[in-house]
């Protein structure tokens, strides 16, 4: 058993966040929430690095890989704050034309939810009644549907849901740890009173046990082992848990300056809510849990 | 990352399993878990039988007697014995589990020879001498005075919390050497020191746990002559030699337990389909969240374990004899909390029968309220999480 990360795997990760970081770093994130819309250049770049096509076979044009790679890009992606239906188009590649390369945008209906509707070239799904909401997180447009057939790719969806999660998670933390120690008060950093220790350290606690639970997933749904479901079903919990819980601390910890539209923090914080409500809610993975113990 | 297990440890596991299975019909019944002269008898028994299959100390290094087992094998062998029903470690733990693995890290060649095999053949029983009135988690402040006098240490002072005490035969006890000044800040001037029980000057008083248990006690020495040859480390490096010990205890000495924490969710869902519980979507939703935080603490015990194989690669630190990275403090920090939601389920499931100190799952009820307190309170875990990991400036 060697439960952690290969050499070829870190070179994966770290090679997809300095993609990000040059081309999708803060100021692109802010003009993104001002002006939403899906980057196509972008799209391209991620579908040329492999993003949609890593799990396609080799043979097909794909880059080969399983779902712990993509677990891995996806957590960076999550950190990054990435927009656009990046599950459903990576779940179509090899099924709906173009999505693999990233000329195709594809959405998806989960069956409760559908993002990137009106901007997607193609909709896995019923989506014949889907009518707009003001979507809380404004880099995310949000239709409600009713219904419809289960997507086939719902438990991976949901661990690659779970990734990005996990990706915010972490990122909550790391900011909330840098701003506690820059930030003075009282004459000290903030970070040295032991209140905000303990909110940066259950951070910590609930991203490590994440991670924990979104690698297992992605390494079990993979091989199609027993209880695939209910791992991926415990991975969205823990990561939606983790991502949600992790960005209200950042923001308290941040204080005044976590409540402005300036800071990320809220970015993060309402990304986490759409996420949550995406394929497994955590309502139900608790049951679909409950039902198998 | 691959969670499959490979041929090797497979084959382990079939001998292992195969032993179990005749081994554990030879067993004694299982003592009170009140009585622990009992449990003394019990544990050292099924240390014994361990040790003739030659499975004692399996993952102390080889050249300390042990077997010089992988981790994988140390998880696989824990796994098996609690899915088997085996004992715990019991009596056992403070010499496998602390005292055992600091004297193979930190020992003379003479002080494993004398002190490792007694404990590996369940010969004699080891108590933890750390804690003071004075010193629980600020362990540093500790006070028990031992004063050179040719080549004897004289002790005097008392310790508290003293696992073990009251049926064990060697104590790691932990003094002051060198009184806290200007010049000795208060971790130096500490010294490791191993202690017969029945030495003159010792007087054991056994403390009630709030279960009911005398698992600990208090001790008063009084003059106690320990010869400077039962040492271990260098004089003043006590503290050093300690957090062998404690790095130790948070890393792994718990993993043994999350396969019981699940085996126990299993039948408090069982119990609860039969009495109707299960009726409650509340309480419904209350063991599928713990099912998936116990599944996510098993899978941190297999990464953990796997970060320290291979001592190197990965995200995160670790690696070595049982010293454990960071998943250490946030195994501890998270499980210890999980264990008792776990329990207070278990009594919302029982319903009146919670108030029956006779079901097994209320005596774990009510010991789960020491894991957020032994080896390291919660609040002071998070500091360290907070200050050693993630890098936040010293409160003081």
């Amino acid at each position: 058993m060697e439960f952690r990360l290969t050499d070829d795997q870190l070179a994966l990760r770290t090679g997809f966040r300095a993609l990000l970081d040059g081309r999708f770093g803060r100021e692109a994130l802010r003009a993104a929430v001002e002006r939403p819309a899906i980057d196509r250049a972008l799209w391209r770049e991620l579908g040329d690095a492999g993003l949609f096509s890593l799990r396609l076979p080799e043979a097909d044009g794909g880059v080969g890989l399983g779902l712990p790679e993509a677990v891995l890009v996806f957590e960076e992606a999550g950190r990054a704050l990435l927009p656009g239906p990046l599950v459903a188009t990576h779940l179509a590649a090899g099924t709906v034309p173009g999505a693999d390369t990233g000329r195709t945008v594809v959405a998806a209906s989960d069956g409760a939810l559908v993002e990137w509707l009106a901007e997607a070239d193609e909709v896995v799904g019923e989506a014949g009644d889907a009518r707009p909401v003001r979507s809380v997180d404004p880099l995310t447009p949000l239709h409600r549907v009713t219904g419809g057939p289960e997507h086939p790719g719902r438990s991976a969806a949901a661990v690659l849901t779970a990734a990005l999660q996990l990706g915010s998670a972490a990122r909550t933390t790391e900011l909330a740890v840098q701003y506690a120690k820059e930030r003075e008060q009282f004459g000290r950093p903030i970070g040295a009173f032991q209140a905000v220790k303990h909110l940066c350290a259950g951070m910590l606690v609930r991203t490590e046990l994440a991670r924990a639970a979104v690698y297992a997933a992605a390494v079990t749904s993979e091989g199609r082992w027993g209880g695939a479901d209910t791992d991926a079903a415990g991975a969205k919990l823990l990561a939606d848990d983790a991502a949600v819980r992790n960005a209200r601390d950042c923001l308290q910890v941040h204080g005044g300056m976590g409540f402005t539209w300036e800071s990320d923090v809220h970015l993060h914080l309402k990304r986490a809510w759409v996420r949550a409500g995406q394929w497994i809610t955590g309502a139900e993975a608790e049951e679909l849990i409950a039902a198998a113990l | 990352m691959d969670l499959r297990y490979t041929q090797d440890e497979e084959v382990f596991r079939g001998q292992l399993k195969e032993w179990l299975a005749k081994a554990l019909p030879a067993l004694p019944p299982a003592p009170d878990p009140l009585d622990w002269p009992g449990r003394r008898a019990y544990d050292t028994a099924w240390q014994r039988m361990l040790y003739e299959a030659g499975y004692a100390g399996l993952h102390w290094p080889a050249d300390a007697g042990g077997r010089g087992a992988t981790p994988t094998q140390h998880l696989i062998f824990l796994e098996e014995t609690e899915r088997a029903g085996a004992p715990y470690v019991g009596a056992n733990f403070v010499g496998l589990l602390h005292a055992g693995p600091t004297i193979a890290a930190e020992g003379t060649v003479e002080q494993r020879a004398r002190w490792l095999p007694p404990v590996l053949r369940g010969d004699e029983v080891w108590c933890q001498g750390f804690s003071e009135p004075g010193a629980g988690s600020d362990l540093a402040s500790l006070r028990t005075r031992a004063v050179r006098d040719g080549d004897h240490y004289v002790v005097s002072g008392s310790k508290v919390w003293t696992s073990h005490a009251e049926v064990a035969d060697w104590c790691e006890l932990l003094v002051r050497t060198e009184p806290v000044s200007d010049a000795v800040p208060k971790h130096r001037g500490i010294t490791w020191l191993a202690m017969r029980m029945d030495a003159p000057g010792v007087t054991v008083r056994p403390l009630r746990t709030l279960a009911g248990s005398t698992e600990f006690a208090e001790m008063f020495l009084d003059d106690v002559r320990i010869p400077v040859t039962d040492r271990v480390g260098a004089e003043n490096d006590g503290w050093r030699v300690t957090m062998v010990t404690l790095s130790y205890e948070r890393g792994t000495a718990f993993v043994g337990e999350v396969v019981a924490c699940r085996r126990t969710l299993g039948e408090l869902a069982r119990t609860a389909r039969d009495n109707g519980r299960w009726e409650d979507p509340a309480l419904r939703r209350r063991l599928g969240r713990l099912g998936a935080e116990f599944a996510a603490l098993w899978r941190l015990t297999q990464w953990n374990v796997s970060e320290s194989q291979g001592g190197g690669v990965g995200s995160r630190g670790g690696g070595g004899f049982g010293v454990p990275g960071i998943g250490g403090s946030v195994f501890k920090l998270r499980y210890s909390q999980a264990r008792q939601e776990l329990y207070e389920a278990a009594a919302d499931v029982l319903g009146p029968d919670a108030l029956d100190l006779a079901h097994p799952w209320n005596q774990d009820r009510l010991s789960s309220l020491s894991y957020t307190i032994a080896a390291g309170t919660s609040q002071i875990q998070q500091n360290i999480v907070a200050e050693r990991i993630l890098g936040l400036p010293k409160e003081r």
